[in-house]
């Protein structure tokens, strides 16, 4: 089979198939969240919360671990794991500078200065 | 008989909705987003459009992983805004126009586009944000709204030469609607955008400058860039750019643009706007 164009780039995890089944019930769980009694009970107790969805073993730590990179890495998709941010009361900038690992006030600083350079960010194998 | 009289683009970024909801638009770092639209405002008054046809994507709100339309249409008499987590943003129920709706749904399934049919569904800043740009903070919205929902959340998004294409039928669809209503097409989402990950906060000016321009100039060249171009250099968020070839699809092929603006940063995205007019072809 053909190389996947998609997993040379840099720092990017393509929500496609693969990463949809793997992630379903985890994504699923998220968008309980939409709701406030989903919220609440979450907030009560998170574990016992987690195991009303069949999440794997590794998901459930990384939701609890709050590591949004982990999240992604195992079937997460930002738009769905940005809830469990709204719930933390974090804002999409602020999970965005920690799955950049940097502090936000940097992130913010990068963003007022246009923005993460796509220079050097292309590709693994390094910008053409 | 129904004509495409103008066609809008505008980014959704939620945090535009959410400073202008809490009252913070006159701040230094959102006054120059809002007085970007200034002029498009006071535009749009004058147009007076009586349907905006509005394509947009949900952002896990209205659809989560249960069911992923690629292309849906709202033929519902209102749609609800919809509670993202924060609660609903405090913005006027959107009226739809489910004659033109479902002439639209009927019309594009027959002419080979098998559109899904939405009769409830809330909908989210993707949809409410353009909105509030164009209108500012009005008691009733002043148009009706056909909400036209592209999924681009779950890999693989329709081909941009799809979009182009379903604008074209749009086109063919509306000119047949018998009613004579002012109707506009909207795309939204974008500019380069990245969301997730370790390359967050990727913007590429270059690439959105030459989106912008090959939208209005080379649209069927625009259409041809597959996916992999969008997500490398746009990010993977900045995919959303292929809705706005929806509504440059159901233009002319020659079209005026009236406005164009590009902002950095809104939160974390690029903020872009055309308005384009129509050039009808003068028969020979």
């Amino acid at each position: 089979m053909a190389e996947n164009p998609f997993k040379d780039i840099p720092g990017t995890t393509l929500f496609d198939a693969e990463q949809s089944r793997k992630g379903y019930h985890l994504n699923m769980f998220c968008m309980s969240l939409m709701k406030a009694e989903g919220r609440e009970a979450f907030k009560a107790d998170e574990g016992a919360y987690l195991d009303r969805w069949p999440m794997t073993a590794e998901q459930k730590a990384a939701v609890i671990a709050r590591d949004w990179n982990g999240m992604l890495a195992l079937g997460g998709n930002i738009y769905f794991t940005s809830k469990i941010a709204a719930t933390d009361g974090l804002s999409f900038q602020q999970i965005a500078a920690m799955m950049s690992g940097v502090s936000q006030a940097d992130y913010a600083a990068m963003m007022l200065a246009g923005g993460r350079s796509i220079e050097g960010v292309r590709s693994k194998k390094g910008d053409a | 008989m129904a004509r495409i009289t103008a066609g809008v683009a505008t980014s959704h970024v939620p945090a535009i909705g959410a400073a202008l909801d809490n009252g913070r638009s006159g701040e230094d770092y959102w006054k120059p987003v809002f007085a970007g639209y200034e002029t498009s405002k006071a535009w749009i008054k004058d147009a007076r459009p009586d349907v905006v046809i509005l394509v947009y994507n949900d952002h896990a709100s209205a659809f989560s992983l249960e069911l992923i339309p690629t292309f849906a249409i709202g033929c519902a008499e209102s749609f609800a805004p919809a509670d993202e987590g924060w609660g609903p943003r405090p913005v006027p129920v959107v009226q739809g126009h489910p004659e033109l709706a479902w002439h639209l749904a009927q019309s594009l399934i027959l002419d080979e586009f098998d559109m899904t049919i939405v009769n409830r569904m809330d909908v989210d800043h993707g949809l409410t944000v353009p909105l509030s740009l164009m209108f500012g903070q009005p008691d009733a919205w002043p148009c009706k709204v056909i909400p036209l929902a592209v999924n681009v959340v779950q890999y693989p998004p329709p081909t941009g030469n799809r979009c182009f294409k379903l604008g074209l039928a749009i086109a063919r669809a509306v000119a047949s609607f018998p009613e004579d209503l002012n109707v506009q097409v909207w795309g939204t989402g974008g500019m380069s955008h990245q969301l997730q990950g370790p390359r967050a906060g990727l913007i590429n000016k270059a690439f959105d400058t030459a989106f912008l321009d090959r939208l209005v100039a080379d649209p069927e060249g625009q259409a041809a860039v597959p996916h992999i171009d969008y997500v490398r250099e746009a990010g993977s968020e900045g995919i959303e750019l292929v809705m706005w070839l929806v509504m440059r699809g159901a233009l002319t092929r020659e079209v005026r643009e009236l406005r164009r603006f590009y902002h950095v940063p809104a939160s974390n995205t690029a903020v872009g706007h055309l308005i384009l007019e129509p050039i009808p072809e003068q028969p020979q």
